[in-house]
């Protein structure tokens, strides 16, 4: 049998593992996640799918993105005309603020909320025209894995008509330290500064608010 | 050009690759399961649920919901012997005459204080405590200073807690971050859980709050950070003792807070004070508060942190005028003592072992299946046949919730947002945002021996972005706690029913002597999915409005549909001059400090404008206005604003 018929027949089979999330109530079984530890709440949180970055690598997403780093996740696609020029520059600034942390300890990941469309040449050039520097990479991969990271990295809304709309989950970035479980978010278009400095007011020994600076 | 470049391009081998891999890899997810589970055949099951529910949206507990099977939710463990446990009764922490540390001071302590840090865990558990506290408190000498004070030590730090029952749970327990009293009570405890501090007007509460929280490295549970900033909801406190989203601090830190327990106007517009019934007090005695709240507000985890456990109450009474004594048998004689009991609500999403679940990435709100009554899953409380106190708080984080007695009795309402009403009101259910309050009088006495009455949350919410409106049928979901009617008699001091009902309490402050002289308008939007205020988003360096000290304003918010926001202003509490531009309703009627706006804010009807006074006195400085379902105040639904002396610069922008 070949690998692909093998696939195919294991749809059947594996129904009843899919089923399970939609079990109807008279037979429904317990789904009571175990809190646990953080491994198997990381396991939880983050699917480990492939995703592709804009140098063509195929990489884990939990594994070789997020697993015990600092990270800024927002979603953009190339051709968005209304907001993402003006996300991309603002999160250059971020980036600036972070200076050489970038890549060593913090990653910026921007995934495409078009994939069919946005290939990792297509990142690849706009990464290019953006002048992207290392530390930040854009990401891609099937359309079902790429809805797989927006559910679960909180850009969905229980309402489908709003959900459908891609400019609506493009306001914001999440940002964290996966070691310590600590996620925020805020506005994309924040003042950039800021955008660095929540991140740092997270961290064990970081920056803290200086209150003076903000007084008006 | 940019597209062009695109076209150009041919798709190298590498590129192939990837395209064949991902190809490969979209049919393993279309079957379902995962690449290392297919050749494992058999472990899948487990897995695969997880997987399709982790990180999802919350099913809220109401049955009615769970028909929805496109987002199954987390459903923690089922209570199958409600009513098993009594109702945890908040805990008053006891004063200090000196603190064991450092005397405090105006100005930040420089001292250090080596103390046992819980956070620590048992190794290098001692650690030298310093002052987070940079800014001197406002007023201080003026005020009496220390020697004016009642001391309080606390501190947040974890404790092992049990939401459900321990007949059917025994060893269930939740890492719960609360306030405890460093100081133990006359039984010998220190009072931890939902906490309820009592304190008087014209005594100044001095606050010693210890961070005590994991440090970093142990486990949080997934969720929660270590750094704190406890608010003092709807106190009329100067800035640096109001516990703002910027003044958060770490374990290993204190923090003095000192709640001057003053009435507003008493530096403004009530210079000479005021008299009820030819008894003095500093300020309008008209401001008089009664039931506030405290809880964590540190920047972008006050969800978490709240959630986490950290919410307490703190109820103010006002001995020096004679009016809410704390004693029954003096003043209005409110049911006293053990007689008046706050409760707090709190909705939870619990795993297999008891444990809190919270999902960090929740857009909307996060709803919990389980809904408590004082950290307690369905408790119980046995009554005495008479009179007594509630104070409703509903904790959120994101549920409106709708109280009423379940053999459709009236409650009688006496406060609105702690602030005792100018008369009772006499209601069949009461409607609260998060971190609404009301303080009601439930009469037992006329019920026989062994009667059982539920009180029941009936609002029905199906997702965290607010609520329906929509009135459930009574059911075992709804119920929230039982009252079991003794047959124990007791003696009830209080006053009449009729005269509770009828009596004059705190009519309005009359605001005409202080006439509004700037108007300002804040709509409250979204854009691209991230909310806005005017346009424009939070940024800690903004402060979006600079009210004179001393003065009114009539501020407008205004909000679309589609979701619903309990919109909370720190420092004083407002009138409502009208709702979409009608006159107020029974719920508006009273000084607030939450306000309902947008779907369902009244009943099912939406509220897209509502319009409000406010005096903003005595203190300088810098205070928020932001949502209170905490998870959008969380993604920065928030403004600042500052109090300035007219010949700031700023004044009155």
């Amino acid at each position: 049998m070949k690998k692909r018929d093998f696939i195919k027949n294991m749809t059947g089979a594996s129904l009843g593992v899919a089923a399970l999330a939609f079990i109807p109530e008279s037979f429904a079984i317990p789904l009571t996640p175990v809190v646990g530890n953080q491994t198997s709440r990381s396991k939880r949180a983050f699917p480990n799918v492939p995703v592709v970055t804009h140098e063509g690598k195929v990489v884990r997403f939990y594994d070789d993105l997020i697993k015990n780093k600092t990270v800024m996740i927002n979603f953009t696609y190339t051709d968005c005309q209304g907001i993402c020029p003006g996300m991309t520059a603002n999160l250059k600034q971020v980036y600036k603020e972070f200076g050489d942390r970038m890549g060593k300890d913090i990653f910026m990941y921007s995934i495409s909320l078009q994939p069919e469309h946005d290939t990792p040449a297509v990142l690849k050039a706009y990464t290019e025209m953006h002048r992207i520097k290392p530390g930040w990479t854009f990401l891609t991969g099937s359309k079902a894995n790429i809805e797989l990271l927006r559910e679960h990295l909180g850009y969905k809304f229980s309402d489908p008509r709003l959900d459908k709309d891609k400019s609506e989950h493009l306001g914001v970035v999440k940002f964290g330290i996966e070691a310590l479980e600590r996620w925020g978010m805020a506005p994309a278009l924040g003042d950039p500064k800021y955008l660095a400095e929540y991140v740092r007011w997270m961290e064990p020994n970081g920056a803290r608010p200086v209150l003076s600076e903000m007084m008006g | 050009m940019f597209k062009k470049i695109i076209k150009a391009t041919n798709f190298s081998r590498q590129e192939k690759m990837v395209e064949r891999y991902m190809k490969e890899v979209n049919d393993i997810q279309a079957a379902g399961v995962s690449r290392r589970d297919l050749f494992k055949m058999g472990l899948t099951a487990g897995v695969g649920g997880l997987t399709a529910i982790g990180g999802g949206v919350f099913l809220p507990n109401l049955a009615e919901a769970s028909n929805s099977s496109s987002s199954p939710g987390i459903i923690s463990p089922p209570c199958t012997k409600p009513w098993s446990d009594p109702l945890p009764i908040p805990k008053t922490p006891v004063s200090v005459g000196n603190f064991t540390g450092p005397v405090a001071e105006k100005g930040q302590c420089l001292e250090t204080q080596n103390l046992y840090n819980p956070g620590n865990g048992p190794i290098g558990a001692y650690e030298n405590f310093t002052e987070a506290r940079t800014e001197d408190h406002q007023r201080w000498d003026e005020l009496g200073g220390l020697a004016a004070c009642t001391k309080y030590e606390l501190m947040a730090k974890e404790i092992d807690w049990n939401f459900y029952s321990a007949a059917e749970y025994p060893s269930f327990n939740s890492k719960v971050w609360t306030y405890v009293d460093m100081n133990p009570n006359s039984n010998g405890d220190y009072a931890a859980g939902v906490l309820r501090l009592k304190a008087q007007y014209g005594s100044p509460v001095l606050m010693r709050m210890y961070n005590g929280l994991p440090k970093n490295g142990r486990d949080t549970q997934g969720f929660g950070i270590n750094q704190c900033s406890p608010h003092l909801h709807n106190a009329h406190n100067p800035p640096e003792s109001d516990g703002g989203p910027m003044r958060f601090w770490d374990s290993g830190k204190w923090y003095d807070f000192w709640y001057p327990n003053i009435r507003a106007g008493f530096a403004s517009t009530h210079k000479a004070g005021t008299y009820r019934n030819g008894l003095w007090c500093p300020g309008d005695w008209q401001e008089t508060q009664s039931t506030l709240w405290f809880h964590d507000h540190r920047m972008d985890f006050t969800s978490q942190n709240v959630y986490k456990g950290l919410a307490s109450f703190y109820t103010l009474f006002s001995k020096d005028i004679n009016l809410d004594t704390d004693d029954e048998t003096t003043g209005l004689r409110l049911p006293s003592g053990q007689y008046d009991i706050p409760l707090l609500f709190t909705d939870k999403v619990l795993d297999q072992t008891g444990q809190m679940f919270f999902d960090t990435f929740n857009i909307e709100g996060i709803l919990g299946d389980q809904q408590t009554v004082n950290f307690k899953i369905k408790p119980y409380l046995t009554v005495d046949r008479r009179k007594y106190r509630f104070r409703f708080l509903d904790a959120g984080p994101s549920r409106f919730i709708e109280l009423s007695l379940s053999n459709g009795a009236r409650m009688t309402r006496i406060a609105n947002c702690g602030n005792l009403l100018p008369k009772a009101q006499i209601v069949p259910s009461i409607r609260l945002g998060v971190a609404e309050r009301a303080d009601v009088i439930i009469d037992f006495s006329t019920y026989e021996p062994g009667t059982v009455i539920y009180l029941e949350n009936r609002l029905e919410q199906l997702n965290g972005k607010g609520t329906t409106g929509k009135i459930l049928a009574s059911g075992s979901n709804t119920q929230l706690l039982k009252f079991i009617v003794s047959s124990a008699t007791v003696v009830d001091n209080s006053a009449p029913l009729a005269t509770l009902q009828t009596q004059v309490m705190v009519p309005f402050p009359d605001r005409t002597k202080n006439p509004v002289k700037i108007k300002r308008k804040f709509d409250f939007g979204t854009s691209n999915g991230a909310w806005v205020v005017n346009g424009q988003f939070f940024n800690p360096t903004v402060i979006s409005a600079y009210p004179i000290e001393g003065s009114q304003e009539e501020w407008t918010l205004t909000s679309g549909g589609g979701w619903s926001h309990p919109v909370h202003i720190h420092h004083e509490e407002f009138q409502i001059v009208n709702r979409d531009g009608k006159a107020p309703a029974i719920d508006d009627l009273s000084r607030k400090d939450v306000v309902r706006i947008g779907d369902a804010a009244q009943a099912t009807t939406g509220t897209s404008s509502i319009t409000f006074d406010m005096q903003f006195r005595d203190w300088y400085g810098d205070y928020p206005m932001h949502c209170h379902n905490v998870v959008h105040e969380d993604h920065a639904m928030m403004i600042r604003w500052k109090i300035v002396p007219p010949t700031d610069p700023n004044a009155g922008k």
